[in-house]
């Protein structure tokens, strides 16, 4: 009651505040999974096939076996009787859906290079990866295929026998009488590209550890996963061990983009294995292995129609989606391309909406959410497709996308959603305005003028796109089998600090430091003195985990929100203390205000930890637990701006500028959002640029390590220039939307409209992903005179 | 990736080095390790045991040797690139080291080892056929002298023999008649030549003298561009002779047929450039 008037603290939302996460980072005293040790333990090795398709016929681990070191082998035969269930797809998109059995390791048929055949335990890892040379396997080459549209044709080997086609899925979306708006058309135009398929690269491989008390059939499961609970509910089916006997942790994580929002081979093997030997167990790829067995993302055919008026008011907008699902389904694989089913509409107000989605099996690695997960397939689409009309109709880009802005919100939207808020026009007015649009037009004309062989590209992407997974009625509404609900506990402890207990699960994003600000900022905790625990399922209960952009506008407002609850209850026991009723207690951060005294919320927490003076009925200590269900996806939106330089005799394209507005709502921690902007941008400039897992027609991966799949660093990109506008949320109380994904999202389509822009005068209107030089030059090639 | 077992020794001398490879069959030097290090992780080379020369710190040197600059085979990349006597003198051979992969890879890579791998996608190796440079090698029988044109055999394949070891690399001093220009077509910074073009000449009253093309990764070898050369020294544009007599690969990073087109417009350029320059 000593209390000062006002506690002195830092504006801590929306300040720049340096990560907690990084000194500990920076110094190498994070806690990696690969890094874990127990007396015992041995190591798994992973025999893969060599074959994209194979029958197996015999597998002989004998010569393994006899190798000094080796513990054991097992063929999938040897292990089957381990699995209870298949590894998990959580979102089957229909009900005819073909959803294969998927063994942890292949019992019959191999379906693809990396599937595994065999598994090796030994005393190191050395061993167990010379072990798994020694396995001799009699595998019978099946015809394969590798490419999703041919993979649908009559003829084509099927990948699973028993549905007698490779078509897993369809799935399509309908509103607004599309085809008579196309019938009545001015104009209309027709596109199709390809997604091209992508390897994630976290920097941190995956790894899994295992340490079993087998007394007790109790098991604790390290995993490099950015989705602790749901392993563990996953695995729990997969092995039988009951849920109440396996606690997952997720410590350190370096990175996921999505790769690590997945249950895994080899996290049942480790699980499985371990509770066989007893002894604890560690598995850990090479970068090489994880290639070819963690999954790859994007591979889709994109065919899209856009109906529009002479001027370029867009009316219908017409999607066919075949996208390559791989050879069997992983956690989310046929519901990635769902994700941006809403979305090929863009920012535009259309009328008409038809999409079309066929998931088709082949003969490779399956894919699953990769960064942005089915909407920078759709921004792409949409965004490419505007500039062919802009083309078709003879106007500049800018002015048919003005033209098409959906400017009232909050916006119902023809594939039936609804965008919360947003400002498209002041986007994209600041986007052009620090680009110097105009200018650069005028440079480009004067260079075509001059017959330069430098041709200069400018490239817009004005997108929208939906995160904050997501509004649990919705997801059970399209068939995804888990809730998109998210939890936060705040524990006030009795000598002035709080521990927050966070469902969503941060693999490198810094959750730990905005959500440190946003307690912090609520409940008058100095920054340093709150703590934030996450990824272990017995520290923290609920989580639904962190994956689309979901973490601070579902987690960060379940947070918001239990730190209501912490006021309401520190609020009644203030009243107590000072010995007023509670409508006479002002609560500003940190501190009740009585008339003529104050109590600290601190002080608080203290009393209701000794429990000395309560009021009547009221229970001890002071946490509080809030489970938030949104009611809407958020919407986050932006302008993107590409500059280009393509040299015509080389092919080569070099990024000149970047120019990036982002409205991603509320923004906690500015320089958070920055990095993840920053990332963003270069994961989307390598997939138009750079990054493509090619396979040859016998279904080997021919980028199988990273001398020939082409990560960029820092060095191929000019300075990322960044903006932002704000539109909070209306749908939630902090106003947030997301950031983990806006970059890749919309940097694909704003390259390469660049590009398409550079070299339209030549008559080229299509350059397929990734724009390498020799694409470049052969279609410049064809069109030559 | 985690190599398939080997042994390891280290080499106290030059002698000791030749000696320690002549014991034991399938033996192999480790110089930088930055080429062999990625094959033994990848079980395509499973030598029985590794001779690291990388301490002898004998072999690391620049000097002055007359007409030539002299380079110990451990000099690293990066010291290739800094050091003033090349600097002054050769600065055609700092400049492509310091092209070399990343800062990681020019700390640790050294020329000789780059000589000895005899990868064709190796930068240093074409301007040291451009520069009709020479290479010493040391083995049982005493050191022998290499001329450039006559140690790269083919893909990985170099004069130097099993039990043998390359001491030193010697560049010609250059003055400034001398033009030369260093172009490498490459995806990421950090990666290999998809196409190098090496091209050095004298000029004298705007004549070409002497002109020397090498080009990377257009054929099994280093190659030097003979018809390009011709034409550059009779005053034409060399470009469009430069596939002359290649073989180029096709991969990831660009067919065989891109690679000839490729070829044609870098010469050009690097013919240029060494013109001016
Ligand atoms: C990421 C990366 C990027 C790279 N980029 C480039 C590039 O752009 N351009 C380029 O040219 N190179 C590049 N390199 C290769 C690099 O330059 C290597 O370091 C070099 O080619 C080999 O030198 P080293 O000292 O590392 O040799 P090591 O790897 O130690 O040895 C290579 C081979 O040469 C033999 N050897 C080595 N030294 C001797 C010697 N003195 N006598 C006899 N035999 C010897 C070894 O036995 C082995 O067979 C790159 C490497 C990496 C890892």
């Amino acid at each position: 009651m000593s209390a000062p008037a006002e506690l002195e603290i830092a504006p801590t939302i929306g300040a720049p505040v340096a990560r907690k996460e990084d000194k500990k980072l920076l110094q190498g005293q994070a806690q990696w999974v690969d890094n874990m040790e127990h007396p015992g333990m041995v190591f798994l090795g992973v025999v893969r096939s060599p074959y994209a398709h194979a029958r197996i016929k015999n597998v002989n681990v004998d010569p393994a076996l006899a190798h000094a070191g080796v513990v054991a082998a097992w063929s999938g035969a040897d292990i089957a009787d381990e699995w209870h269930a298949s590894l998990p797809c959580a979102w089957i998109p229909t009900e005819d859906t073909n959803a294969p059995e998927h063994k942890p390791i292949a019992v019959d048929k191999a379906r693809y290079v990396g599937d595994a055949v065999a598994v090796i335990a030994a005393t190191s890892r050395g061993t167990a990866e010379d072990a798994v040379e020694l396995v001799e396997v009699d595998y019978e080459e099946l015809p394969c295929v590798v490419d999703a549209v041919a993979a649908l044709s009559e003829d084509a080997p099927l990948v699973h026998d028993e549905f007698g086609t490779n078509r897993c899925y369809t799935w399509t979306l309908e509103a607004g009488e599309v085809d008579r708006l196309f019938a009545e058309a001015a104009v209309t135009v027709k596109e199709r590209y390809r997604q091209n398929r992508l390897i994630p690269n976290a920097i941190e491989p995956r790894a899994v550890f295992v340490i079993p008390v087998p007394a007790n059939g109790e098991f604790t499961l390290w995993s490099t996963t950015q989705v602790p609970h749901i392993a563990r509910v996953t695995l729990s089916g997969v092995t039988g061990v009951p849920e109440t006997k396996l606690r997952v942790i997720a410590p350190d994580v370096g990175g996921g983009f999505g790769s690590k929002l997945n249950v895994y081979a080899e996290e049942a093997l480790a699980l499985a294995i371990a509770r066989r030997l007893g002894r604890a167990v560690k598995w850990t790829e090479t970068r090489s292995e994880g290639y070819v067995s963690t999954i790859h993302g994007r591979d889709q055919i994109q065919e899209i129609e856009l109906a529009a008026t002479a001027e370029g008011k867009i009316t219908a907008v017409r999607t066919r989606l075949t996208v390559g699902m791989g050879a069997y389904l992983q956690l989310v694989t046929p519901g990635i391309p769902l994700l941006g089913a809403w979305l090929y509409g863009g920012c535009y107000d259309v009328a008409g909406y038809s999409f079309e989605c066929t998931g088709v099996f082949t003969n490779t690695v399956p894919t699953d959410a990769y960064r942005g997960a089915g909407r920078p397939e759709a921004t792409y689409a949409i965004e490419r497709a505007v500039d062919a009309l802009a083309r078709e109709i003879g106007k500049d880009p800018v002015e048919v996308r003005r033209l098409n802005f959906i400017r009232e919100f909050p916006a119902p939207i023809a594939s039936g959603l609804t965008i919360d808020s947003g400002d498209y026009d002041a986007s994209l007015d600041l986007a052009l305005e620090k680009v110097g649009y105009d200018d650069l037009r005028g440079e480009q004309r004067s260079r075509r003028a001059a017959g330069d062989s430098k041709r200069l590209g400018i490239g817009l992407s004005t997108y929208v796109e939906m995160c904050g997974l997501a509004p649990s009625a919705i997801l059970g509404a399209i068939r995804y089998s888990a809730g998109g609900w998210e939890a936060a506990t705040i524990r006030c402890l009795p000598a002035g600090t709080a521990q927050v207990l966070s469902g969503a699960t941060p693999h490198g994003q810094g959750h730990e430091t905005a959500w440190s600000q946003i307690v912090a900022d609520r409940l008058g905790y100095e920054f340093d003195e709150v703590e934030v625990l996450h990824g272990d399922t017995a520290v923290i209960p609920l989580g639904m985990d962190t994956y689309g952009s979901r973490s601070l506008a579902v987690g960060g407002v379940a947070l918001y929100h239990a730190a209501d609850r912490i006021i309401e209850k520190a609020r009644k026991i203030a009243a107590h203390i000072l010995e007023v009723d509670e409508t006479a207690v002002d609560y500003s951060r940190g501190v009740f205000h009585g008339p003529g005294a104050s109590v600290t919320l601190k002080e608080v927490a203290f009393a209701a930890w000794t429990a000395h003076n309560l009021p009547e009925g009221l229970e001890p200590g002071l946490e509080a637990t809030f489970v938030y269900d949104p009611p809407n996806f958020s919407w986050p939106s932006g302008a993107h701006v590409a500059i280009v330089e393509i040299d015509t005799e080389t092919g080569a394209v070099e990024l000149l500028r970047y120019i990036a507005v982002d409205d991603v709502g509320t923004v906690i921690n500015p320089t958070i959002v920055e990095g993840q902007i920053h990332g963003g941008i270069a994961q989307g400039v390598a997939q138009a640029l750079y990054e493509d897992a090619i396979y040859d027609d016998d279904g080997n991966l021919l980028t199988s390590n990273m001398l020939t799949y082409l990560v960029p660093s820092a060095t191929e990109f000019p300075r990322w220039e960044l903006y932002r506008t704000e539109t909070p949320s209306p749908t939630n109380p902090l106003g947030v939307k997301g950031v983990g994904e806006t970059g890749a999202i919309a940097a694909p389509a704003a390259v390469m409209n660049a590009v398409v822009d550079a070299l339209s005068d030549d008559g080229i209107t299509e350059i397929t992903m990734p724009a390498t030089p020799e694409r470049i030059w052969r279609a410049l090639e064809e069109v030559r005179p | 990736m985690i190599p398939a077992p080997f042994d390891y020794e280290v080499a106290e001398s030059v002698d000791h080095a030749i000696a320690l490879l002549a014991d034991r069959e399938d033996s192999k030097v480790l110089a930088g390790g930055h080429s062999l290090l990625p094959l033994l992780r990848l079980r395509v080379t499973r030598p029985s045991v590794l001779v690291d020369v990388g301490r002898l710190d004998e072999l690391s040197y620049v000097r002055d040797a007359g007409t030539s600059i002299a380079i110990g085979a451990l000099t690293r990349h990066h010291d290739v690139a800094t050091a003033p006597l090349l600097q002054e003198h050769n600065p055609f051979v700092s400049y492509v080291a310091g092209l070399v992969g990343d800062p990681q890879v020019r700390h640790r890579g050294t020329i000789g080892g780059s000589l000895a791998h005899g990868d064709p996608a190796a930068d240093l190796p074409a301007v040291l056929l451009a520069l009709d440079g020479e290479i010493d090698i040391a083995g049982a029988a005493g050191v022998r002298t290499v001329a450039s044109a006559d140690f790269f055999l083919g893909v990985f394949e170099t004069a130097v023999g099993p039990q043998e070891i390359v001491t030193e690399v010697r560049v010609p001093k250059l003055t400034a008649e001398h033009g030369w220009s260093y172009l490498k077509f490459r995806r990421r910074s950090l990666d290999w030549a998809t196409v190098g073009v090496a091209a050095f000449a004298r000029r004298s009253n705007g004549d070409i003298g002497e002109p020397a093309i090498a080009l990377v990764s257009m054929g099994a070898t280093p190659l030097r561009a003979r018809a390009s050369e011709a034409a550059w020294a009779s005053g034409q544009d060399p470009g469009p002779f430069a596939d002359e007599g290649t073989d180029p690969p096709g991969d990831t990073n660009g067919s065989a047929e891109y690679r000839k087109h490729l070829v044609k417009v870098l010469v050009r350029r690097a013919a240029e450039e060494a013109s001016r320059h």
